[in-house]
Parts: C-alpha cells; sequence; structure tokens
C-alpha cells in the first residue's frame, strides 16, 4: 500500500479547484543504486480523480513524471463538503486511494 | 559539490535522450482512432527507437495552435523538477499529452478531461537535459500542438 496523498480542494468562482500531491519515488529503471546495479523501475502509471462518484480527471504517466507527482486542475461545479477521491496504481502493482472533502 | 554535479550530469547525458519530432507525433499514434477511454497506450509510453517511432507514424501532423499555452521557466536549474502548466483555450479539450523531445521516453503523461472539467493541467516533470516541451491537445478527434524549450542546467533524465 502507498503512502498516504495530499489533497486540498476549494471552490473558486464556479469551478472547484483540486491540488493533489503524491508520494510515490517514481523510478525509472535507468538510475543506478549504490550497489553499482540499476534501480528497477516502479511508477505510478495511472491517476483517477472522482468528484463524488464521477470521473474529473484521468491521467497515464510515464516516468517522466517527478518524484512525488504533483497535480493541479479545475472542474466546473463542486459545493463546499462534498468528496473528492484520488487513487494511483502503479507498474509494480502498488496502489493508494485517498478521499477528502471539498474545503 | 561542484563535482558531484558534474557527474550528475555526465551521467543524465549518457542515457543518451532523444528522438526527435517525427518519432514523438508517430509514437502517439495519431493515426489509430477509436482508442477506449482511458486505454493506457502502451506502445506510446515505451516508445524508444526512431523505427518503432516511425512504424507507427501514419498520421496527421498535428497543427500549431495558439490557443494552446505551455509555461514553464526559460531556465530550469534541476532537470528532476521542471514545473509546468499547459493551458488549453481550444474549445472541449479533451485529452492533453505532455512529451519532452529529448527524454529516453518521450511521453511524459497523457490527461483524459470529461466535461466540465478545463483545459489545464499543472504538474512537475523530468528532462534529462535542453530540450522542447510538446503539448498535444485532442479535440473533436484533432490533434493541435504547442512547443517551448526549457534550458536545463542539471539533467533529471535517471
Amino acid at each position: 500500500m502507498g503512502s498516504p496523498i495530499k489533497i486540498r480542494a476549494s471552490v473558486k468562482e464556479g469551478y472547484t479547484e483540486v491540488r493533489i500531491l503524491m508520494q510515490h519515488e517514481m523510478e525509472t529503471g535507468r538510475r543506478k543504486g549504490e550497489s553499482g546495479n540499476l534501480v528497477p523501475a516502479k511508477y505510478i502509471t495511472e491517476v483517477k480523480v472522482r468528484h463524488n462518484d464521477r470521473i474529473v480527471l484521468d491521467c497515464q504517466f510515464g516516468t517522466g513524471v517527478s518524484k512525488d507527482p504533483y497535480l493541479v486542475f479545475r472542474f466546473k461545479g463542486g459545493k463546499q463538503g462534498e468528496k473528492i477521491s484520488v487513487y494511483w496504481a502503479d507498474n509494480k502493482g502498488d496502489n493508494r486511494l485517498e478521499e477528502a472533502v471539498i474545503g | 559539490m561542484g563535482q558531484a554535479i558534474n557527474r550528475e550530469r555526465r551521467k543524465a547525458l549518457k542515457t543518451g535522450c532523444g528522438l526527435g519530432l517525427l518519432g514523438i507525433f508517430a509514437a502517439i499514434g495519431l493515426g489509430r482512432s477509436g482508442a477506449a477511454w482511458a486505454e493506457r497506450n502502451v506502445r506510446a509510453f515505451e516508445a524508444k527507437t526512431m523505427d518503432e517511432a516511425l512504424d507507427a507514424l501514419g498520421a496527421i501532423i498535428p497543427e500549431n495552435n495558439a490557443a494552446i499555452q505551455i509555461t514553464a521557466p526559460e531556465t530550469a536549474e534541476n532537470g528532476a523538477f521542471v514545473p509546468i502548466t499547459i493551458t488549453s483555450d481550444l474549445p472541449r479539450t479533451e485529452e492533453i499529452f505532455i512529451l519532452v523531445d529529448k527524454n529516453p521516453t518521450m511521453l511524459v503523461a497523457h490527461f483524459n478531461l470529461p466535461e466540465g472539467t478545463e483545459g489545464a493541467i499543472t504538474t512537475r516533470i523530468k528532462m534529462g537535459q535542453t530540450a522542447s516541451i510538446i503539448a498535444l491537445v485532442k479535440t473533436g478527434g484533432k490533434f493541435y500542438r504547442a512547443s517551448r524549450e526549457v534550458k536545463v542546467v542539471l539533467g533529471g533524465c535517471s
């Protein structure tokens, strides 16, 4: 199970702005570790963001997304107290689901 | 400190990023149609060689479009964390792709934006060296593009 995801969602002028910080090493598979061997690739491949039960952002990542992936986006609607959930899965079968409410 | 940076930099340069624009557009598989919602285009994410890329070509070359903007620093000190924002003012922006033309794998991320989600994404990406960021936007079955060069002081490819 992956590390906690930080989620901040707030209503602004008819939109909900969502800020997400995932904790993940995003290893490309091209970096050498202390032993001199390549560190195996381990990176988030998929991220889904839902408002209540509706998907508002659906992402596919490659290895080029920075360590501890950060996302900001906005969708129409959303009210204070409603639910935002973020789910990620990586190429090694690890995943994490986190929920927050719109503030 | 300086030496450490140089070593890192050499390492990053040695990873030998690169393919070129032709490859990029091919890699995304622009020729294909009817891809299922949210299906991962594995071939696009793994494309590394020109052959592979050319094989996938058979496509429309996306038009430059001023309605797509890439906000990024002119010079990034650390290629491991390059902050970028892609903004598309095209009506009903359905998908946004971020690519870096000199990374070992060029496709960085693919965003599906359902109805109601704004055509704007902020994130942080890795860049192995000074290169062009290419943003592709899909709307109404067509692709449009914008690009912007970012100078990278310390490569963040690995």
